[in-house]
């Protein structure tokens, strides 16, 4: 007590010494080192996710704990993002990097990696999780050539779009997050309890629904839809893009118009992001459908959340499919 | 599930039984007894099998992990949770998928000139290091082959290796040679080698990712094209949500703008500060500031044949902002750069002209540039710039030779417009209207950028 006294006036006395002005400066300065110490020391774990799918789960698993941001929104196509300074910034305070991986965000993670100078969240470190290891990834190629588009050679990186990869990351997830913050372990295990028990419900009442949907011939924008194709027992029988990575030619839409001009199909899908021009060409010619489906979570109005976005895939399939 | 099978299992035995319904009452009972006993044994068979059921589901609940009841099978996965990734298709999100990861990037151009390219220069500015106008007609650009991967847990090295054509002579250069820190404490990274200096925007960006086929005047005409040597980069990033970046290099100082390894061969230092953010989904920005003192001894610069001679000290200033926006910063689709520099540079020493001893000089000299590039949809961009470059007077002891400025400002202005098939090839446009040179020039050219193999993310 004495000690904290004396410690009091003694600063009150260094303060009085320094013109007014200057007292005003030091207090600025301290206040900006105390800001940058608090916000360095603050409790909660600061994930840096790459894809909103992954910001929403790890809210449900993460509840109050953590901090989410995400590197890109449902309206953005997660390969081409641009390294933007905000990244950088957050990489740098994330104590837990989230993403998808096979390769999705290889024009812009490595750079964020790279300037972000954070040794917790490099890649083979419990700050780095890439989803995408820990479910069983379709389309792995070995003999990838470029001359097939812009090809994953370690699978199809949008595993989002099944909801029993949804659990599998889950688990990941939870393990990464009892594992950076043992103190909140228990919480994290009721969350993940808690998120499977409805997940699972929400899985079985969605196959339910979607059963009519099994052997439906789909002609996708860009292969983003591997792994809902293979959930639901969609066929994917051609995309728009003529090879992965290259926007939809004259040509090509041409040549579809030639094969599917009989209704050789049943919808033709697309993201958010991507253009409703050549989608809609083909759907005015042939009649199939045209569908917008939201990618992630957000991707649409109605997708506000993990358990409504894939609620709002199947509506807008059943809706378009008139089934 | 259970009922189901209990059902199929009765349909089952029902239809067995079906043709022995005719035969006698004692084949009958007999069938009869035959069925209970069946029946009991799957009754059995099914209690056992609910009971490993049973366990199986507490052994999964122990794991922290239950499969979802559904009749989902994608091929060969389980929803049980793996502690371990799958193996053999781990990855990580760099880009070294071989170790080393190995790109190469092909470059190409023609360009074709109202003057003849071999007299050009700008008075005032003479050029040193790698600055000068791309060669006439059909020729090869630089063959850059990258070489990058991590050296172990805690270093990344990287190599860029082009293969010019100079004077018909094949010339296999060092451009960058470094290894960087990755696991440094407190936000920092320390590079060392050979790497092009952090200081402004264009200075660090590969001539493959430029938005224009040549570099704007006030990189040719104080940093030689770009500022590369060998040393070493120091930088900090602050540990604030705002992007705030300072680094601090210094090099031996034998390339332009510095030039003889002055001071026993640590020739000069830069510094830089740089900070960007967001405004909305759709814009962001990067604005930063950076300074390089270079000592240059016996620095040549101006005609090969007969070149200026420098020694001296360089300060130079840089201020650099940079603006992109995509709508919904969906770039794939549509998106704008805004990019401008302003470089004050003031060179302090003495200068040897051909034929005549050195001669005190201390001059001012700035540059700037302002480019806008725009991607109206996928694929296709068209870009304007133009650049600027102004000196004061180094005195009445320069009149007639290479440094004293012309009685206008040199400028240029460039349109291109450049198409890209992937993000692995462009085909590129350029016109240039130069009044920098002795006299007006309007410059055509065409240029081809491919890349194979591994390629880097880009920075901002």
């Amino acid at each position: 007590m004495h000690y904290d006294n004396h410690n009091r006036r003694g600063k009150a006395s260094l303060f009085s010494v320094f013109p007014t002005r200057k007292k005003l400066m030091k207090k600025m300065i301290l206040s900006t080192l105390l800001l940058l110490l608090t916000q360095a020391t603050y409790a909660d774990l600061k994930l840096f996710v790459c894809e909103p799918e992954w910001a929403a789960l790890a809210t449900e698993l993460g509840g109050d704990n953590i901090q989410v941001s995400s590197a890109t929104n449902a309206l953005q196509d997660p390969h081409y993002i641009q390294a933007r300074p905000s990244l950088i910034s957050k990489m740098g305070r994330a104590d837990l990097i989230v993403c998808s991986g096979a390769q999705l965000e290889i024009g812009w993670l490595p750079m964020l990696l790279r300037k972000a100078n954070n040794p917790d969240v490099l890649p083979g470190t419990p700050g780095f999780l890439e989803a995408s290891n820990y479910v069983k990834r379709l389309d792995i190629t070995l003999d990838s050539d470029r001359s097939q588009g812009d090809v994953h050679p370690q699978g199809n990186p949008h595993i989002q779009t099944n909801p029993h990869n949804i659990l599998l990351v889950a688990g990941a997830m939870t393990e990464r997050l009892v594992q950076l913050d043992t103190a909140n372990a228990d919480s994290y295990q009721q969350n993940l309890s808690s998120f499977r028990e409805r997940w699972t419900i929400a899985i079985t009442n969605w196959e339910k629904r979607a059963s009519v949907l099994r052997g439906k011939r789909v002609i996708p924008h860009h292969k983003s839809w591997r792994y809902l194709e293979d959930w639901l027992g969609l066929i994917e029988v051609a995309t728009l893009e003529p090879v992965s990575g290259i926007p939809p030619t004259a040509s090509h839409l041409a040549s579809l118009l030639d094969r599917f001009g009989d209704k050789g199909a049943d919808f033709i899908i697309r993201a958010p992001f991507q253009s409703e021009k050549p989608s809609d060409w083909l759907s005015e010619r042939t009649g199939i459908p045209a569908v917008l489906l939201p990618l992630t979570v957000g991707g649409t109005h109605e997708a506000s959340d993990l358990f409504k976005w894939f609620d709002d895939i199947i509506n807008r399939l059943l809706t378009a499919g008139d089934v | 599930m259970r009922t189901m099978a209990l059902g199929v299992l009765w349909v089952c035995l029902i239809s067995s039984a079906t043709p022995v319904l005719a035969q006698t009452e004692s084949e009958i009972d007999a069938l009869r007894a035959e069925l209970a006993q069946m029946r009991a044994d799957y009754e059995l068979r099914i209690a056992q099998l609910e009971q490993r059921l049973d366990e199986a589901e507490e052994k999964a609940a122990g794991q922290q992990a239950v499969s979802p009841q559904s009749d989902y099978q994608p091929a060969s996965q389980s929803d049980q949770w793996q502690p371990e990734p799958y193996v053999g298709q781990m990855t990580n999100s760099g880009n070294n998928t071989s170790n080393p990861a190995i790109g190469v990037i092909f470059q190409g151009q023609a360009w074709s000139y109202s003057d003849d390219p071999d007299d050009y220069q700008i008075p005032g500015f003479p050029l040193g290091g790698e600055a000068g106008p791309l060669p006439e007609g059909l020729a090869l650009g630089e063959t850059e082959i990258n070489i990058s991967g991590n050296v172990d847990d805690k270093f990344t090295a990287w190599l860029t290796v082009p293969i010019a054509i100079e004077d018909g002579e094949v010339v296999v250069e060092l451009e960058e040679a470094w290894v960087e820190t990755m696991t440094m404490p407190g936000g920092l990274s320390l590079r060392m080698g050979r790497f092009y200096s952090n200081i402004g925007y264009l200075n660090d960006k590969h001539a493959h990712s430029w938005d224009f086929a040549d570099l704007p005047l006030p990189y040719e005409a104080f940093l030689g094209g770009q500022y590369i040597d060998d040393g070493l980069q120091l930088r900090w990033l602050a540990p604030t949500d705002f992007y705030l970046e300072l680094g601090a290099e210094v090099a031996r100082g034998a390339k332009y703008p510095a030039g003889g390894a002055a001071n026993s061969g640590v020739g000069s230092y830069a510094l830089h500060l740089r900070s960007g953010g967001d405004v909305g989904f759709s814009n962001s920005w990067q604005a930063g500031i950076s300074y390089l003192q270079a000592d240059a001894d016996d620095r040549e610069s101006g005609s090969e044949d007969d070149p200026l001679v420098f020694t001296g000290q360089t300060d130079l200033w840089i201020a650099e902002f940079v603006w992109k926006w995509a709508p919904n910063g969906n770039s794939k689709q549509r998106n704008f750069i805004f990019q401008t520099e302003y470089i004050w540079r003031n060179e302090d020493g003495r200068y040897t002209v051909p034929g005549a001893s050195a001669l005190p000089y201390d001059t001012d000299q700035q540059g700037w540039y302002l480019q806008a590039v725009y991607q109206p949809f996928p694929q296709w961009r068209i870009g304007l710039r133009y650049d600027r470059l102004s000196s004061d007077d180094p005195g009445q002891a320069f009149d007639g030779t290479p440094l004293m400025p012309s009685s206008h400002d040199p400028y240029r202005y460039s349109l291109m417009a450049d198409w890209s098939n992937s993000e692995f090839s462009r085909l590129r446009l350029q016109y240039t209207h130069d009044e920098a040179g002795f006299d007006d020039d309007n410059q055509w050219g065409l240029q081809y950028i491919f890349s194979i193999g591994a390629h880097g993310a880009h920075s901002f």
